[in-house]
């Protein structure tokens, strides 16, 4: 048990400290606070804002779209349909549709963006993206959702309230860490992955100002900037990195925060 | 001593059968529910007591595979009727369960639960009737500095008298209470008892209980169930003095439960 928990720690730590030391001569405050300039394959120059923005904004649009379609995906599949056919086919399918390597979401994004005469963009980034985090999100909910107790929706409806009073008051309350949780789950994922944005958002040395812009991204910022020949650039690569690390283990942290706020209310 | 109350019947169930995927669970079941009197439903475990508690209101569609048969006239409107407006008649029916199942919201917000949900949004309205309400269940005492407090924070009798506050809130006419104090310690499990003791005077209770001294202290009327059957029923008095069936001697006697 303890051998296994330093394993696992050690990992993180040596992740860390090896992307900290090799990104450490190119971090500074420019890289946080100033866009890239002289391309990104070549830019030696300049910060990264662009990709923290770019990601920022992908990231922030596609959690909209994915949290208003998942919570009332999650709430029918259980107040309405919870023991169906239809219910039980469509959890099969999220979990399939989890599995999908994110690339495949970067080509089906592309070919939608085709049909639909969009060029690598904000918008298309986005729609990939919430593609992404759609079964993780849905099946993270309905998995919490899945274990309140018959109990609690029971008393509810003893007092006359029907099943959407029911699904919104009883089950959102409760399931409310859960739901917190599996929105953040989406979120991290979302936010590391370079694969289904490389098509679908493009790259770009500034700041996107509508959705039909291309953007940058920080998973992408890591991928072009290490693939350079030169050391100063790779060197950029691994602050890059650094960053993203340090947001996803920010993004962690906030979680377990924000869970432990949403379950105050909850009936353990 | 209890005096006999003269009193009209308020839910006359006839004929009731109940099938859980194939399991005949309540078998013609015709029994009349005297209006603001206390009637208690004895039996052992599995005999069919929650069913028939759950039919009343028809919370027994939630359970899945269920088919229910017979008619349930409360007030001359049958409940079992699928055009009836059971959201109605649930309101109309409070319940107090088993264990106790608070909301997972503040202890204002379980009590006004049920007033929010009919529509009332007055803060003056809901201020008094939360207050009122967990007056008639004495716990307004306890709980008038904290009522933004999670109602998972209070002890398990706090929660059942929370439970109760809540059921009042929408003003019924029938308490549905299934077995309320066997989870509860027994000084809380007295508190919840002389509490419906009282409320006898103003609503028809219902009262499951697998205690038959509960019962004796409880009931006005007494309605034995044993393997899904109505055994007898009738004043406390008779049943348990002078039972007519050997069933029922045997089993207050304690021969069996």
């Amino acid at each position: 048990m303890i051998l296994s928990t330093l394993v696992v720690l050690g990992s993180l730590v040596s992740v860390l400290v090896v992307v900290l030391l090799r990104g450490a001569p190119a971090l500074s405050v420019s890289m946080l606070t100033q866009t890239s300039t002289g391309g990104y394959y070549l830019g030696k120059e300049g910060g990264i804002l662009n990709a923290i923005i770019g990601s920022a904004y992908l990231v922030g649009g596609a959690t909209a779209i994915a949290v208003v379609i998942s919570l009332p995906t999650a709430l029918y599949l259980n107040e309405y349909a919870s023991r169906s056919k239809l219910a039980s086919f469509a959890r099969q399918s999220l979990d399939v549709l989890w599995s999908v390597p994110s690339i495949i979401y970067g080509v089906f994004g592309f070919t939608l963006m085709v049909y639909l005469g969009i060029r690598a963009s904000l918008l298309g980034g986005i729609m990939a993206l919430a593609l992404l985090e759609l079964p993780i999100m849905i099946r993270a909910m309905d998995e919490v959702m899945r274990m309140i107790p018959l109990k609690l929706k029971e008393s509810s409806y003893a007092l006359g309230a029907t099943k959407l009073e029911t699904a919104l008051n009883v089950t959102v309350r409760q399931a409310s860490p859960g739901v917190t949780m599996g929105v953040l789950l989406a979120v991290g994922r979302a936010i590391g992955d370079a694969a289904s944005v490389l098509f679908t958002a493009g790259y770009t040395d500034s700041i996107p100002r509508s959705l039909f812009d291309p953007v940058a991204s920080l998973p992408l910022a890591v991928f072009f900037q290490l693939g350079t020949p030169f050391p100063e650039v790779q060197q950029r690569a691994y602050a890059s990195g650094f960053i993203l690390l340090v947001i996803v283990l920010s993004l962690n942290v906030a979680s377990r925060l924000l869970t432990k706020r949403a379950a105050a209310y909850a009936i353990k | 001593m209890k005096v006999e109350r003269l009193s009209k019947t308020h839910i006359s169930v006839q004929k009731l059968n109940v099938f859980y995927e194939g399991h005949h669970a309540l078998k013609d079941v015709t029994v009349d529910i005297p209006e603001k009197q206390i009637t208690c439903i004895i039996g052992p475990s599995g005999c069919g007591k929650t069913t028939f508690l759950k039919s009343l209101d028809r919370l027994i569609d939630l359970t899945e595979n269920v088919e229910v048969t017979g008619r349930i006239l409360f007030d001359g409107i049958d409940v079992l009727d699928k055009q009836v407006d059971i959201l109605d008649i649930r309101k109309r029916m409070g319940l107090i369960a088993q264990t106790p199942n608070p909301l997972p919201m503040s202890i204002y917000d379980n009590v006004a639960y049920g007033l929010r949900i009919h529509g009332t949004s007055d803060k003056r309205e809901l201020d008094e009737t939360v207050e009122r309400c967990l007056q008639v269940s004495s716990l307004w005492n306890e709980v008038k500095n904290r009522l933004t407090e999670p109602a998972s924070k209070l002890s398990a009798g706090q929660q059942q008298r929370l439970c109760l506050a809540r059921a009042l809130a929408v003003r019924p006419e029938v308490l549905l209470c299934d077995e309320p104090t066997s989870s509860l310690d027994p000084i809380s499990a007295g508190h919840i008892e002389r509490q419906l003791f009282a409320l006898r005077q103003d609503y028809t209770i219902v009262f499951v209980t697998h205690t038959l001294r509960q019962a004796k202290r409880l009931a006005d009327h007494v309605i034995f169930l044993y393997l899904g059957q109505l055994v007898e029923h009738g004043p406390t008095e008779t049943i348990f003095t002078n039972p007519s069936d050997p069933r029922t001697k045997a089993y207050i006697e304690g021969a069996f439960g």
